[in-house]
């Protein structure tokens, strides 16, 4: 069971708004990260913290909870903006970011931090992991589902491959894996450093059953996860199509901002438009 | 007992003693995959939370018998040695001991990264095991002989590194890294070599095993060279020097201890592998010795910088000097040449 099951969908896009805010400011002071991917995936994230999985942040390591594995480590600040929302750890951490000493890595290491269940980076590795787990929550008839999450550009290592032809051969229908269809890269769009269309194709060849959905629309989201979670007969896929650099338009589908931080500067101008696209959210609702 | 070697037997420490009751007439042949696969199984009987994960060489590495036996604990991934690291890591990650199993030239071969970063910065408790390895692999040639293994992995934090001397000492190792916390590695080979060691054998993680006692020369030998490595002791006894065997079966972390008592005992240190003579045993040991002052120096023997070849085990071995007659002229060729230094 969600700790929040948050179901009103305004309540979830403010939600989302304040992880991007926090994004922007927590890369703002460690002055080295990724911003685009981060902030494309603000809304996903919002949706699988405060509604989809099954945790306890007072007790990260309880052996029934889902296990969300983030393959492409690098959009971690996502993950510990909604980490510390959710209650795993005080929200004035998040300011370590990438220090000496702080248990928020560059990229997420799980002896490091409570919750992060496996160390994410260097490409192509995450999802075996969740394979992995899925075996033995299936050979062993647990009750827990195990999330992935994987970028578009990941998807040029082989060992993406190796796995997904794994969870096809066990029909892990416990696995769900959410592709951050962003269709950028560190060196220009996806499709010209490695064309990876028809994405969706490519896995139901592959046998997997697969969603392809907005990945900023929150209905569609909750209603997709919902849908994964009944399935029983093959591992799934969400492909999730999201704007790199979400609501900070200067960021948004540039893969300038792939591996780059903003300014003071940049940050505040930044923060001006989330706070702005904040008080349209609201207003909506009012 | 044979008269020859019975001379030879009372220099032997008394667990060594105990261990083999004639090292030229040893009591079987065997091989350290074997000794892993048997003792996998015998593991796997007392442990249910042991899975096994295999890139398609299921029976080439032994763990055939763990499958058939409990095939709801294997799992079979294909020819994809960095899915192999991965999806272990990810099932230990659910406090399993997990044996993931291939061969030594493609795992950790070609899947470092993975072993790298979801098994050692994970502190995974994953036991690598890696059979095929080393020169012996035979007239596959170059590509298939693992000589370079042991140097990649030795740089990798918390990982554990074992080089079982034949079969019974692996089965014996199997046991033991089951229980050991973390990464290990665990060397075999393919080929029967002599079964040497007993049931009753000590075996210590970290430890080396002292099977013969000599005060000219210290011969520390890993995996199948140490039984050609007592062979030459006793060949060069004839000669007048007195060699001491070291079965240095754990090359991380490296018995500093013996190693020094060794170079303060001795007067020349001698490292036998089959693997490259940068990386492995040799590298370990002189590591050792550059930090301490010994009077010791230490020949490294092993592949100096070159790729195998096609041909058979015996002929690779007899080539690269990996037979007892091979390391008799190394240790002695070193030996004599100090001598001249002296």
């Amino acid at each position: 069971m969600n700790p929040f099951n948050f179901q009103d969908t305004v309540q979830l896009q403010l939600l989302a708004n304040d992880l991007r805010q926090e994004v922007i400011r927590i890369l703002c002071e460690s002055k080295s990260g990724h911003s685009a991917g981060s902030l494309g995936m603000a809304d996903v994230f919002a949706v699988l913290y405060f509604n989809v999985l099954s945790y306890n942040p007072k007790d990260p390591a309880w052996k029934d909870r889902d296990r969300l594995i983030l393959s492409n480590g690098h959009i971690c600040p996502i993950q510990y903006a909604s980490m510390a929302y959710a209650g795993f750890f005080p929200k004035t951490e998040l300011f370590t970011l990438r220090k000496l000493g702080s248990r928020l890595q560059g990229h997420p290491h799980t002896g490091s931090l409570p919750g992060i269940e496996n160390n994410g980076g260097p490409l192509g590795q995450g999802l075996s992991q969740a394979v992995g787990i899925s075996l033995v929550c299936k050979l062993e008839n647990k009750s827990f589902r195990v999330y992935c999450i994987t970028g578009d550009g990941e998807h040029n290592e082989g060992q993406i491959w190796e796995a997904i032809e794994t969870a096809a051969k066990y029909k892990l229908h416990n696995l769900i894996v959410i592709v951050d269809r962003n269709r950028i890269q560190m060196d220009g769009p996806t499709e010209v450093v490695m064309p990876l269309d028809s994405l969706a194709e490519k896995y139901a060849a592959f046998g997997w059953n697969v969603l392809e959905l907005d990945g900023h629309n929150i209905p569609g989201l909750l209603q997709g996860f919902e849908k994964a979670k009944l399935n029983k007969s093959a591992p799934l896929v969400i492909i999730a199509n999201t704007i790199p650099g979400k609501d900070v338009a200067f960021m948004e589908n540039s893969y300038d901002w792939h591996g780059k931080v903003p300014t003071v500067e940049q940050a505040q101008q930044a923060l001006l438009l989330l706070e702005n696209i904040h008080k349209k959210i609201a207003d909506v609702k009012n | 007992m044979s008269e020859q070697s019975n001379g030879f037997l009372k220099k032997w420490n008394a667990a060594a003693m105990d261990l083999c009751p004639d090292p030229f007439r040893p009591s079987s042949f065997g091989s350290t995959r074997d000794g892993f696969g048997k003792g996998l199984l015998e593991t796997a009987e007392l442990h249910e939370n042991i899975w096994v994960v295999s890139a398609d060489v299921q029976e080439s590495t032994r763990v055939h018998w763990f499958a058939e036996k409990f095939p709801n604990r294997f799992i079979q991934v294909g020819i994809a040695e960095q899915n192999l690291a991965g999806i272990a890591a990810g099932i230990s990650s659910c406090n399993k001991i997990v044996f993931m199993s291939a061969f030594a030239a493609f795992s950790p071969g070609r899947n470092w990264d993975q072993i790298r970063v979801s098994i050692c910065y994970q502190n995974s408790n994953v036991k690598i095991h890696s059979s095929h390895s080393g020169l012996t692999v035979g007239a596959d040639g170059a590509t298939h002989q693992a000589l370079e293994d042991i140097g990649i992995l030795r740089t990798l934090p918390n990982m554990t590194i074992v080089v079982p001397c034949d079969f019974e000492q692996a089965k014996k190792a199997v046991k033991l890294i089951a229980l050991h916390s973390g990464p290990v590695y665990l060397r075999t080979v393919r080929e029967k070599s002599p079964v040497f060691t007993s049931s009753k054998t000590p075996f210590e993680i970290g430890k080396f095993n002292v099977y013969k006692e000599g005060k000219d020369i210290a011969i520390f030998a890993c995996g199948f060279t140490v039984y050609p490595a007592l062979h030459a002791a006793f060949e060069l006894e004839k000669e007048g020097i007195d060699c001491a065997v070291i079965d240095a079966h754990t090359i991380k972390p490296i018995d500093q201890d013996s190693i020094l008592f060794w170079a303060n005992t001795t007067k020349l240190l001698i490292s036998i592998e089959d693997h490259q003579v940068t990386g492995g045993l040799g590298s370990a040991i002189a590591e050792v010795l550059a930090e301490t002052k010994t009077n010791a120096i230490l020949k490294r023997h092993g592949i100096y910088d070159l790729f195998g070849e096609s041909g058979e085990c015996e002929q690779l071995l007899k080539k690269y000097k990996l037979d007892y007659v091979g390391i008799s002229e190394v240790v002695r060729t070193a030996w004599n040449s100090l001598k001249v230094k002296l």
